[in-house]
Protein backbone atom coordinates (compact mmCIF):
# COMPACT_ATOMS: atom_id res chain seq x y z
CA UNK A 1 0.00 0.00 0.00
CA UNK A 2 1.17 3.48 -0.85
CA UNK A 3 2.66 5.73 1.81
CA UNK A 4 0.28 8.50 2.73
CA UNK A 5 -2.84 6.53 1.96
CA UNK A 6 -5.82 7.04 4.16
CA UNK A 7 -6.32 4.21 6.61
CA UNK A 8 -8.90 4.11 9.39
CA UNK A 9 -7.47 3.54 12.85
CA UNK A 10 -7.92 0.21 14.56
CA UNK A 11 -11.57 -0.61 15.18
CA UNK A 12 -13.68 -3.52 16.36
CA UNK A 13 -16.68 -4.73 14.36
CA UNK A 14 -19.93 -6.39 15.35
CA UNK A 15 -22.94 -7.23 13.27
CA UNK A 16 -26.25 -6.40 14.91
CA UNK A 17 -28.71 -9.28 14.62
CA UNK A 18 -31.72 -7.36 15.96
CA UNK A 19 -32.62 -3.81 16.89
CA UNK A 20 -32.26 -4.68 20.58
CA UNK A 21 -28.84 -6.18 19.90
CA UNK A 22 -27.82 -3.00 18.04
CA UNK A 23 -28.94 -0.80 20.92
CA UNK A 24 -27.02 -2.93 23.43
CA UNK A 25 -23.87 -2.74 21.33
CA UNK A 26 -24.29 1.00 20.73
CA UNK A 27 -24.45 1.58 24.47
CA UNK A 28 -20.82 0.47 24.74
CA UNK A 29 -17.95 2.98 24.86
CA UNK A 30 -17.38 4.91 21.64
CA UNK A 31 -19.58 2.71 19.45
CA UNK A 32 -20.92 3.97 16.13
CA UNK A 33 -23.67 2.60 13.94
CA UNK A 34 -22.46 1.57 10.49
CA UNK A 35 -25.04 1.47 7.69
CA UNK A 36 -23.97 2.49 4.18
CA UNK A 37 -20.75 3.86 5.63
CA UNK A 38 -20.46 6.44 2.88
CA UNK A 39 -20.04 9.26 5.38
CA UNK A 40 -18.53 7.37 8.31
CA UNK A 41 -15.82 5.42 6.46
CA UNK A 42 -14.41 8.55 4.75
CA UNK A 43 -14.43 10.28 8.15
CA UNK A 44 -12.57 7.31 9.61
CA UNK A 45 -9.99 7.38 6.82
CA UNK A 46 -9.33 11.03 7.59
CA UNK A 47 -9.20 10.13 11.31
CA UNK A 48 -11.93 12.67 11.94
CA UNK A 49 -13.81 9.71 13.40
CA UNK A 50 -12.10 6.91 15.30
CA UNK A 51 -14.77 4.81 17.00
CA UNK A 52 -13.76 1.81 19.06
CA UNK A 53 -16.62 -0.30 17.78
CA UNK A 54 -18.58 -0.34 14.55
CA UNK A 55 -22.07 -1.77 14.87
CA UNK A 56 -23.11 -2.96 11.41
CA UNK A 57 -26.88 -2.51 11.12
CA UNK A 58 -27.17 -3.52 7.46
CA UNK A 59 -28.83 -6.78 8.46
CA UNK A 60 -31.73 -4.98 10.18
CA UNK A 61 -34.01 -5.12 7.17
CA UNK A 62 -36.97 -4.08 9.35
CA UNK A 63 -35.46 -0.58 9.21
CA UNK A 64 -35.70 -0.45 5.41
CA UNK A 65 -39.16 0.61 4.26
CA UNK A 66 -41.16 3.42 2.68
CA UNK A 67 -44.89 3.33 3.38
CA UNK A 68 -47.88 5.54 3.73
CA UNK A 69 -49.43 5.14 7.17
CA UNK A 70 -52.51 7.28 7.79
CA UNK A 71 -51.52 10.89 7.18
CA UNK A 72 -47.77 10.22 7.35
CA UNK A 73 -45.14 8.85 5.03
CA UNK A 74 -42.80 6.65 7.06
CA UNK A 75 -39.25 6.08 5.83
CA UNK A 76 -37.00 3.58 7.59
CA UNK A 77 -33.53 4.83 8.49
CA UNK A 78 -31.83 2.01 6.58
CA UNK A 79 -33.63 2.90 3.33
CA UNK A 80 -31.06 3.44 0.59
CA UNK A 81 -31.02 6.70 -1.35
CA UNK A 82 -31.74 4.76 -4.54
CA UNK A 83 -34.90 3.31 -2.99
CA UNK A 84 -36.19 6.72 -1.94
CA UNK A 85 -35.39 8.08 -5.40
CA UNK A 86 -37.29 5.22 -7.00
CA UNK A 87 -40.26 5.34 -4.63
CA UNK A 88 -43.52 6.13 -6.43
CA UNK A 89 -45.34 6.98 -3.22
CA UNK A 90 -42.61 9.36 -2.04
CA UNK A 91 -42.55 10.99 -5.47
CA UNK A 92 -46.31 11.40 -5.55
CA UNK A 93 -46.67 13.07 -2.16
CA UNK A 94 -43.26 14.66 -1.73
CA UNK A 95 -41.56 15.51 -5.03
CA UNK A 96 -39.01 17.48 -2.97
CA UNK A 97 -37.56 14.13 -1.90
CA UNK A 98 -37.26 12.88 -5.47
CA UNK A 99 -35.74 16.20 -6.56
CA UNK A 100 -33.20 16.02 -3.74
CA UNK A 101 -32.31 12.37 -4.21
CA UNK A 102 -31.69 12.86 -7.90
CA UNK A 103 -28.79 15.21 -7.09
CA UNK A 104 -27.38 13.53 -3.98
CA UNK A 105 -23.94 12.06 -4.66
CA UNK A 106 -24.09 9.71 -7.69
CA UNK A 107 -26.03 6.59 -8.65
CA UNK A 108 -23.48 4.13 -7.26
CA UNK A 109 -23.17 5.93 -3.92
CA UNK A 110 -26.97 6.14 -3.75
CA UNK A 111 -27.14 2.34 -4.00
CA UNK A 112 -25.55 1.93 -0.63
CA UNK A 113 -25.80 5.22 1.30
CA UNK A 114 -28.82 5.48 3.61
CA UNK A 115 -31.39 8.09 4.57
CA UNK A 116 -30.64 7.70 8.27
CA UNK A 117 -26.91 7.96 7.66
CA UNK A 118 -27.34 11.19 5.74
CA UNK A 119 -29.38 12.74 8.53
CA UNK A 120 -27.03 11.55 11.27
CA UNK A 121 -23.92 12.71 9.46
CA UNK A 122 -25.37 16.23 9.88
CA UNK A 123 -23.09 17.62 7.21
CA UNK A 124 -23.96 21.32 6.91
CA UNK A 125 -24.02 20.89 3.11
CA UNK A 126 -26.20 17.78 2.98
CA UNK A 127 -29.43 17.99 0.93
CA UNK A 128 -31.73 15.71 2.93
CA UNK A 129 -31.67 17.64 6.22
CA UNK A 130 -32.90 20.70 4.32
CA UNK A 131 -35.58 18.73 2.47
CA UNK A 132 -36.88 17.08 5.63
CA UNK A 133 -36.71 20.40 7.50
CA UNK A 134 -38.82 22.02 4.79
CA UNK A 135 -41.30 19.15 5.18
CA UNK A 136 -41.36 19.53 8.98
CA UNK A 137 -40.61 15.84 9.35
CA UNK A 138 -40.11 14.14 12.67
CA UNK A 139 -37.53 11.50 13.40
CA UNK A 140 -37.86 8.45 15.62
CA UNK A 141 -34.95 7.63 17.90
CA UNK A 142 -34.75 4.39 19.82
CA UNK A 143 -32.66 3.61 22.86
CA UNK A 144 -32.63 1.19 25.76
CA UNK A 145 -34.96 3.58 27.57
CA UNK A 146 -37.58 3.47 24.84
CA UNK A 147 -38.64 5.55 21.87
CA UNK A 148 -38.65 9.29 21.40
CA UNK A 149 -39.71 11.43 18.49
CA UNK A 150 -37.94 14.68 17.68
CA UNK A 151 -38.89 17.33 15.11
CA UNK A 152 -36.20 17.25 12.45
CA UNK A 153 -35.79 21.00 13.01
CA UNK A 154 -34.48 20.17 16.49
CA UNK A 155 -32.50 17.10 15.40
CA UNK A 156 -29.40 18.88 14.10
CA UNK A 157 -27.72 20.84 16.85
CA UNK A 158 -24.66 21.92 14.89
CA UNK A 159 -22.30 20.86 12.13
CA UNK A 160 -21.88 17.07 12.36
CA UNK A 161 -23.92 17.02 15.57
CA UNK A 162 -27.35 15.59 16.28
CA UNK A 163 -29.41 14.85 19.39
CA UNK A 164 -28.83 11.11 19.00
CA UNK A 165 -27.07 10.04 22.19
CA UNK A 166 -24.87 7.08 23.10
CA UNK A 167 -26.84 3.86 22.95
CA UNK A 168 -29.42 5.40 20.64
CA UNK A 169 -30.27 4.80 17.00
CA UNK A 170 -32.26 6.84 14.51
CA UNK A 171 -34.77 4.34 13.15
CA UNK A 172 -37.30 6.26 11.09
CA UNK A 173 -38.35 9.55 9.51
CA UNK A 174 -42.01 10.52 9.40
CA UNK A 175 -43.33 13.14 7.02
CA UNK A 176 -46.81 14.62 7.41
CA UNK A 177 -49.03 14.48 4.32
CA UNK A 178 -50.77 17.81 3.79
CA UNK A 179 -53.74 18.42 1.51
CA UNK A 180 -53.37 20.85 -1.41
CA UNK A 181 -49.64 21.06 -1.03
CA UNK A 182 -46.54 20.29 -2.99
CA UNK A 183 -42.83 20.77 -2.87
CA UNK A 184 -39.58 21.11 -4.80
CA UNK A 185 -35.82 21.05 -4.22
CA UNK A 186 -33.21 22.81 -6.34
CA UNK A 187 -29.47 22.63 -6.10
CA UNK A 188 -26.50 24.26 -7.79
CA UNK A 189 -23.37 22.16 -7.78
CA UNK A 190 -20.12 22.36 -9.67
CA UNK A 191 -20.20 18.86 -11.09
CA UNK A 192 -22.20 15.64 -10.83
CA UNK A 193 -21.96 14.14 -7.38
CA UNK A 194 -20.54 17.18 -5.64
CA UNK A 195 -21.91 18.86 -2.57
CA UNK A 196 -24.05 21.88 -3.34
CA UNK A 197 -22.72 25.39 -3.67
CA UNK A 198 -26.19 26.08 -2.32
CA UNK A 199 -29.54 24.29 -2.39
CA UNK A 200 -33.08 25.19 -1.39
CA UNK A 201 -36.21 23.16 -0.81
CA UNK A 202 -39.73 24.52 -0.53
CA UNK A 203 -43.02 23.08 0.65
CA UNK A 204 -46.22 25.05 0.11
CA UNK A 205 -49.71 24.46 1.36
CA UNK A 206 -52.12 26.62 -0.58
CA UNK A 207 -55.58 27.96 0.23
CA UNK A 208 -57.96 30.46 -1.34
CA UNK A 209 -59.49 30.30 -4.80
CA UNK A 210 -57.61 28.48 -7.57
CA UNK A 211 -57.38 31.72 -9.55
CA UNK A 212 -55.77 33.58 -6.66
CA UNK A 213 -54.14 31.03 -4.35
CA UNK A 214 -52.84 32.08 -0.97
CA UNK A 215 -50.02 30.55 1.05
CA UNK A 216 -51.48 28.85 4.11
CA UNK A 217 -48.17 27.44 5.23
CA UNK A 218 -44.65 27.38 3.84
CA UNK A 219 -41.61 25.29 4.66
CA UNK A 220 -38.23 26.39 3.34
CA UNK A 221 -35.06 24.39 3.80
CA UNK A 222 -31.62 25.70 2.89
CA UNK A 223 -28.34 23.86 2.86
CA UNK A 224 -24.67 24.83 2.51
CA UNK A 225 -25.41 28.47 3.34
CA UNK A 226 -25.31 28.44 7.14
CA UNK A 227 -29.06 28.55 7.75
CA UNK A 228 -29.81 27.65 11.39
CA UNK A 229 -31.23 24.11 11.52
CA UNK A 230 -31.33 24.20 7.68
CA UNK A 231 -34.43 26.44 7.89
CA UNK A 232 -35.31 29.88 6.47
CA UNK A 233 -37.76 30.65 9.28
CA UNK A 234 -38.19 34.38 8.56
CA UNK A 235 -39.08 33.73 4.93
CA UNK A 236 -41.60 31.07 5.96
CA UNK A 237 -43.22 33.51 8.38
CA UNK A 238 -43.30 36.24 5.72
CA UNK A 239 -45.14 34.02 3.25
CA UNK A 240 -47.95 32.94 5.52
CA UNK A 241 -51.23 34.44 4.25
CA UNK A 242 -49.65 36.13 1.25
CA UNK A 243 -50.65 35.54 -2.36
CA UNK A 244 -48.82 32.57 -3.87
CA UNK A 245 -47.32 34.69 -6.62
CA UNK A 246 -44.03 35.72 -8.11
CA UNK A 247 -43.73 38.86 -6.00
CA UNK A 248 -44.14 36.96 -2.73
CA UNK A 249 -41.69 34.26 -3.78
CA UNK A 250 -39.00 36.74 -4.83
CA UNK A 251 -39.42 38.63 -1.57
CA UNK A 252 -39.23 35.40 0.42
CA UNK A 253 -36.03 34.50 -1.42
CA UNK A 254 -34.49 37.86 -0.51
CA UNK A 255 -35.45 37.38 3.14
CA UNK A 256 -34.00 33.86 3.16
CA UNK A 257 -30.74 35.19 1.71
CA UNK A 258 -30.58 38.00 4.29
CA UNK A 259 -30.90 35.61 7.19
CA UNK A 260 -28.48 32.87 6.15
CA UNK A 261 -24.76 32.95 6.89
CA UNK A 262 -22.81 31.45 4.00
CA UNK A 263 -19.05 31.07 4.29
CA UNK A 264 -16.68 31.51 1.37
CA UNK A 265 -14.87 28.31 0.40
CA UNK A 266 -13.64 26.48 -2.69
CA UNK A 267 -17.23 26.21 -3.90
CA UNK A 268 -17.76 29.94 -4.08
CA UNK A 269 -17.63 33.35 -2.39
CA UNK A 270 -20.15 34.47 0.19
CA UNK A 271 -22.05 36.92 -2.05
CA UNK A 272 -22.53 34.29 -4.75
CA UNK A 273 -23.90 31.79 -2.25
CA UNK A 274 -26.24 34.43 -0.86
CA UNK A 275 -27.41 35.18 -4.39
CA UNK A 276 -28.06 31.48 -4.93
CA UNK A 277 -29.97 31.22 -1.64
CA UNK A 278 -32.36 33.96 -2.83
CA UNK A 279 -32.73 32.67 -6.36
CA UNK A 280 -33.07 28.98 -5.51
CA UNK A 281 -35.59 29.73 -2.75
CA UNK A 282 -37.75 31.74 -5.16
CA UNK A 283 -37.50 29.08 -7.86
CA UNK A 284 -38.27 26.22 -5.46
CA UNK A 285 -41.33 28.11 -4.18
CA UNK A 286 -42.47 28.78 -7.74
CA UNK A 287 -42.12 25.12 -8.67
CA UNK A 288 -43.82 23.91 -5.49
CA UNK A 289 -46.76 26.25 -6.18
CA UNK A 290 -47.05 25.11 -9.78
CA UNK A 291 -47.07 21.49 -8.67
CA UNK A 292 -49.64 22.15 -5.93
CA UNK A 293 -51.89 23.77 -8.53
CA UNK A 294 -51.40 20.90 -10.92
CA UNK A 295 -49.55 23.06 -13.43
CA UNK A 296 -46.31 21.12 -13.30
CA UNK B 1 -11.73 -11.56 12.25
CA UNK B 2 -12.62 -14.30 9.80
CA UNK B 3 -14.70 -13.46 6.75
CA UNK B 4 -16.10 -15.62 4.00
CA UNK B 5 -16.95 -13.82 0.79
CA UNK B 6 -18.14 -15.36 -2.46
CA UNK B 7 -16.32 -13.56 -5.26
CA UNK B 8 -17.26 -14.40 -8.83
CA UNK B 9 -18.89 -17.64 -7.63
CA UNK B 10 -15.83 -18.76 -5.67
CA UNK B 11 -15.91 -18.78 -1.88
CA UNK B 12 -12.89 -17.27 -0.11
CA UNK B 13 -12.22 -17.33 3.63
CA UNK B 14 -9.62 -14.99 5.07
CA UNK B 15 -8.56 -13.48 8.38
CA UNK B 16 -8.80 -9.69 8.10
CA UNK B 17 -8.73 -6.57 10.23
CA UNK B 18 -12.14 -4.87 10.43
CA UNK B 19 -10.64 -1.68 9.01
CA UNK B 20 -9.57 -3.37 5.78
CA UNK B 21 -11.38 -1.92 2.78
CA UNK B 22 -13.12 -4.26 0.34
CA UNK B 23 -10.99 -2.99 -2.57
CA UNK B 24 -7.80 -3.96 -0.72
CA UNK B 25 -9.29 -7.31 0.26
CA UNK B 26 -9.99 -8.06 -3.39
CA UNK B 27 -6.64 -6.83 -4.68
CA UNK B 28 -4.20 -7.68 -1.91
CA UNK B 29 -5.79 -10.70 -0.22
CA UNK B 30 -7.34 -12.41 -3.24
CA UNK B 31 -5.03 -11.12 -5.98
CA UNK B 32 -7.99 -9.91 -8.04
CA UNK B 33 -6.34 -6.77 -9.34
CA UNK B 34 -8.90 -6.05 -12.05
CA UNK B 35 -10.75 -3.65 -9.76
CA UNK B 36 -8.70 -0.50 -9.42
CA UNK B 37 -7.95 1.54 -6.34
CA UNK B 38 -8.25 5.14 -7.44
CA UNK B 39 -9.21 8.22 -5.47
CA UNK B 40 -9.95 6.39 -2.20
CA UNK B 41 -12.71 8.97 -1.55
CA UNK B 42 -15.69 7.37 -3.37
CA UNK B 43 -15.48 9.96 -6.14
CA UNK B 44 -13.80 8.25 -9.10
CA UNK B 45 -15.55 4.89 -9.34
CA UNK B 46 -12.52 2.89 -10.52
CA UNK B 47 -13.22 0.48 -7.63
CA UNK B 48 -16.87 -0.27 -8.47
CA UNK B 49 -17.83 -3.91 -7.88
CA UNK B 50 -21.18 -5.54 -7.23
CA UNK B 51 -22.12 -6.39 -3.66
CA UNK B 52 -25.08 -8.77 -3.57
CA UNK B 53 -25.89 -7.71 -7.12
CA UNK B 54 -25.64 -3.95 -6.64
CA UNK B 55 -22.74 -1.72 -7.75
CA UNK B 56 -20.85 -0.14 -4.85
CA UNK B 57 -17.63 1.78 -4.51
CA UNK B 58 -15.44 -0.77 -2.80
CA UNK B 59 -13.05 1.85 -1.37
CA UNK B 60 -15.91 2.86 0.91
CA UNK B 61 -17.01 -0.59 2.02
CA UNK B 62 -15.19 -2.62 4.66
CA UNK B 63 -14.29 -6.19 3.77
CA UNK B 64 -16.06 -7.37 6.93
CA UNK B 65 -19.30 -5.82 5.63
CA UNK B 66 -19.08 -8.27 2.71
CA UNK B 67 -18.86 -11.30 5.02
CA UNK B 68 -21.43 -13.85 3.86
CA UNK B 69 -22.26 -11.78 0.80
CA UNK B 70 -21.56 -12.18 -2.92
CA UNK B 71 -19.17 -9.92 -4.81
CA UNK B 72 -18.80 -9.70 -8.56
CA UNK B 73 -15.75 -8.02 -10.02
CA UNK B 74 -14.64 -7.26 -13.54
CA UNK B 75 -12.94 -10.68 -13.60
CA UNK B 76 -16.43 -12.16 -13.31
CA UNK B 77 -17.83 -10.46 -16.40
CA UNK B 78 -16.49 -13.05 -18.80
CA UNK B 79 -18.56 -16.24 -18.84
CA UNK B 80 -17.38 -19.57 -20.17
CA UNK B 81 -14.55 -18.01 -22.14
CA UNK B 82 -16.91 -15.52 -23.77
CA UNK B 83 -16.41 -11.84 -23.18
CA UNK B 84 -19.42 -9.99 -21.87
CA UNK B 85 -20.90 -7.76 -24.61
CA UNK B 86 -19.83 -4.78 -22.48
CA UNK B 87 -16.21 -5.92 -22.66
CA UNK B 88 -16.61 -6.56 -26.38
CA UNK B 89 -18.15 -3.10 -26.80
CA UNK B 90 -15.22 -1.40 -25.08
CA UNK B 91 -12.92 -3.21 -27.54
CA UNK B 92 -15.00 -2.43 -30.61
CA UNK B 93 -15.58 1.23 -29.82
CA UNK B 94 -12.23 2.13 -28.27
CA UNK B 95 -13.90 2.61 -24.88
CA UNK B 96 -10.60 2.84 -23.05
CA UNK B 97 -7.36 4.70 -23.37
CA UNK B 98 -5.26 4.23 -20.22
CA UNK B 99 -7.81 1.70 -18.91
CA UNK B 100 -7.78 2.80 -15.30
CA UNK B 101 -11.50 3.64 -15.05
CA UNK B 102 -12.52 0.72 -17.29
CA UNK B 103 -13.31 -2.00 -14.71
CA UNK B 104 -15.63 0.31 -12.78
CA UNK B 105 -17.22 1.64 -15.95
CA UNK B 106 -17.89 -1.87 -17.21
CA UNK B 107 -19.42 -3.09 -13.93
CA UNK B 108 -21.80 -0.14 -13.84
CA UNK B 109 -22.59 -0.58 -17.54
CA UNK B 110 -23.45 -4.26 -17.10
CA UNK B 111 -25.76 -3.40 -14.20
CA UNK B 112 -27.45 -0.67 -16.21
CA UNK B 113 -28.03 -2.97 -19.17
CA UNK B 114 -29.43 -5.72 -16.95
CA UNK B 115 -32.10 -3.25 -15.81
CA UNK B 116 -32.46 -1.20 -18.94
CA UNK B 117 -31.42 -3.19 -22.03
CA UNK B 118 -31.81 -0.23 -24.39
CA UNK B 119 -30.63 2.87 -22.53
CA UNK B 120 -30.47 6.29 -24.16
CA UNK B 121 -27.20 8.18 -24.26
CA UNK B 122 -28.51 10.39 -21.43
CA UNK B 123 -29.33 7.34 -19.29
CA UNK B 124 -25.84 5.94 -19.84
CA UNK B 125 -24.27 9.27 -18.89
CA UNK B 126 -26.41 9.43 -15.75
CA UNK B 127 -25.47 5.85 -14.80
CA UNK B 128 -21.72 6.55 -15.02
CA UNK B 129 -21.95 10.06 -13.54
CA UNK B 130 -20.21 8.87 -10.39
CA UNK B 131 -17.23 7.63 -12.36
CA UNK B 132 -14.34 9.61 -13.73
CA UNK B 133 -12.33 8.94 -16.88
CA UNK B 134 -9.23 11.07 -16.60
CA UNK B 135 -8.50 10.49 -20.28
CA UNK B 136 -11.91 12.18 -20.78
CA UNK B 137 -12.89 9.35 -23.08
CA UNK B 138 -16.57 9.58 -22.24
CA UNK B 139 -17.81 9.74 -25.83
CA UNK B 140 -16.37 6.35 -26.63
CA UNK B 141 -17.41 4.88 -23.29
CA UNK B 142 -21.00 5.83 -24.04
CA UNK B 143 -20.65 4.38 -27.56
CA UNK B 144 -19.24 1.17 -26.10
CA UNK B 145 -22.21 0.76 -23.79
CA UNK B 146 -24.57 1.47 -26.70
CA UNK B 147 -22.73 -1.19 -28.70
CA UNK B 148 -23.24 -3.66 -25.85
CA UNK B 149 -26.94 -2.76 -25.73
CA UNK B 150 -27.23 -3.91 -29.32
CA UNK B 151 -25.48 -7.18 -28.56
CA UNK B 152 -27.11 -9.33 -25.90
CA UNK B 153 -25.49 -12.03 -23.77
CA UNK B 154 -23.12 -14.50 -25.49
CA UNK B 155 -25.72 -17.30 -26.04
CA UNK B 156 -28.14 -14.92 -27.72
CA UNK B 157 -25.39 -13.42 -29.85
CA UNK B 158 -24.51 -16.86 -31.24
CA UNK B 159 -28.14 -17.57 -32.03
CA UNK B 160 -28.44 -14.28 -33.89
CA UNK B 161 -25.38 -15.07 -35.95
CA UNK B 162 -26.78 -18.45 -36.95
CA UNK B 163 -30.07 -17.05 -38.15
CA UNK B 164 -28.53 -13.99 -39.83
Amino acid sequence: MMPGMQVPSHVEYERATSLEHALTLLAGPDARALAGGHSLIPMMKLRLAAPELLVDINGLTELSFIRLDGDELRIGALTRHADLLGSAVAGEYFPILTDAERVIADPVVRNWGTIGGSLCQADPSEDLPAAFAALRATVVIRGAGGVRTVPVREFHVGPYETVVGPGELLTEVRVPVLPRSSSAHLKVHRRAGDWPVAAAGAVLRLGGPAAAPVVEAAGIGLTAVGAPHFVAAEAEEFLRGRPADEESFAAAGAIAADHCRPVADQRGPEDYKRHLAAELTARALRQAAARALGEA
Amino acid sequence: MQVTVTVNDTEYTREVEPRLLLIHFLRDELGLTGSHWGCDTSNCGACVVWLDGTPVKSCTVLAVMADGRAVRTVEGLERGGQLDPVQQGFMECHGLQCGFCTPGMMMTARWLLDRNPDPTEAEIREAISGQICRCTGYENIVRSVRWAAGHSAPEATEATEVTA
